[in-house]
């Protein structure tokens, strides 16, 4: 009678265990995952670039909102090379060596993404031209009729 | 008759718009993030060994002989299960393969090993992700083809499948 019954809680705690163990590490994060820098200067400075960095692993955040491992790397890797001295461009552009223009959550106008900020433009040009030539022509005619 | 004509047009586009979207909703999405680091020689670095068994790996480990596979894993890794019959094959093959271990500790390195087999010559530990970051690589398990001179030549992102197998040998005799 109750060896079912056993059976079943068993064979559901085996499958409800392994779960929060298959997918992650258990290793403690790296030094400067979470632990801010002592200098607030400094620290602004790498908060801000972590900002414009894209987390790897879960794309549509930055490392700064990202609670991934490897997010945690990343950021630790931002802390510790501004601490020594990098600025926040030589680290970017480090990233960019590796990742691509991918790795940055912040728009840059290249020589790829330049229509993206020329064409929004164009078309507001192109709507006050149309916009002028309507009115002024209504203006004229309004002229004539009175 | 030439207006008429012209009131369709925002209509047309809205359908083109709408139709592109549902087209791109259900195209797959690469989801790979490719190093850009083809090319480029190897960072230097030189991580302990990831557990008692096998030496750590450096820099100069890739250097002179054959090209090698670098292989980024780690022990809490599910895909990298499935890849281990196929690094064991490329092992019969008789080439060398360098592990990386990402945060992982020793006892789960050699328990990994224990159960899956062991295709390395060395792993490093690299707890922090130093080395993965400095070879452009966003998770595990990936693979890259390094040549005698330390350049890095190819990425495969991902568990190496069967048929990734002779890619793989075909990139190795390419960087040879």
């Amino acid at each position: 009678m109750i060896r079912p019954a056993v059976l079943a809680a068993l064979a559901l705690l085996a499958v409800v265990l392994p779960g929060p163990l298959g997918a992650q590490d258990t290793m403690p994060p790296a030094p400067y995952a979470y632990q801010q820098l002592d200098d607030p200067k400094l620290e602004a400075e790498a908060t801000a670039l972590m900002h414009t960095l894209r987390c790897l692993k879960c794309q549509s955040q930055s490392i700064a909102d990202s609670d991934a491992p490897m997010a945690g790397d990343m950021r630790h890797q931002v802390r510790s090379r501004i601490l020594a001295g990098e600025s926040p461009d030589q680290i970017r552009a480090w990233l960019i060596a590796r990742y691509g223009d991918y790795v940055s959550y912040q728009p840059e106008v290249n020589s790829i993404t330049w229509p993206l900020f020329a064409v929004p433009v164009l078309v507001i040009l192109l709507v006050a031209g149309v916009l002028l030539r309507r009115l002024g022509k209504r203006r004229s005619d309004g002229g004539e009729a009175a | 008759m030439k207006n008429r004509f012209l009131l369709w047009v925002p209509l047309a586009l809205f359908a083109f718009f709408a139709g592109l979207a549902a087209y791109m909703l259900t195209q797959e999405k690469d989801q790979f993030v490719a190093s850009t680091m083809i090319g480029q020689p190897l960072p230097d670095f030189a991580l302990d060994p990831a557990f008692a068994g096998l030496p750590g790996a450096a820099k100069a480990d890739f250097l002179g002989g054959q090209p090698r596979l670098l292989n980024v894993w780690a022990s809490w890794c599910l895909p990298c299960i499935a890849e281990a019959p196929q690094l064991e094959a490329l092992k019969a093959q008789g080439v060398e393969i360098i592990g990386i271990a990402i945060r992982d500790r020793p006892e789960d390195v050699a328990n990994f090993l224990g159960r899956y087999g062991n295709p390395y010559s060395r792993i490093g530990s690299d707890r922090i992700s130093e080395v993965q970051l400095a070879i452009g690589s966003s998770g595990v398990p990936e693979t890259f083809v390094i040549d005698a001179k330390g350049v890095i030549r190819y990425q495969h992102i991902g568990d190496i499948r069967a048929d990734d197998v002779p890619v793989l040998l075909a990139e190795l005799e390419k960087a040879k």
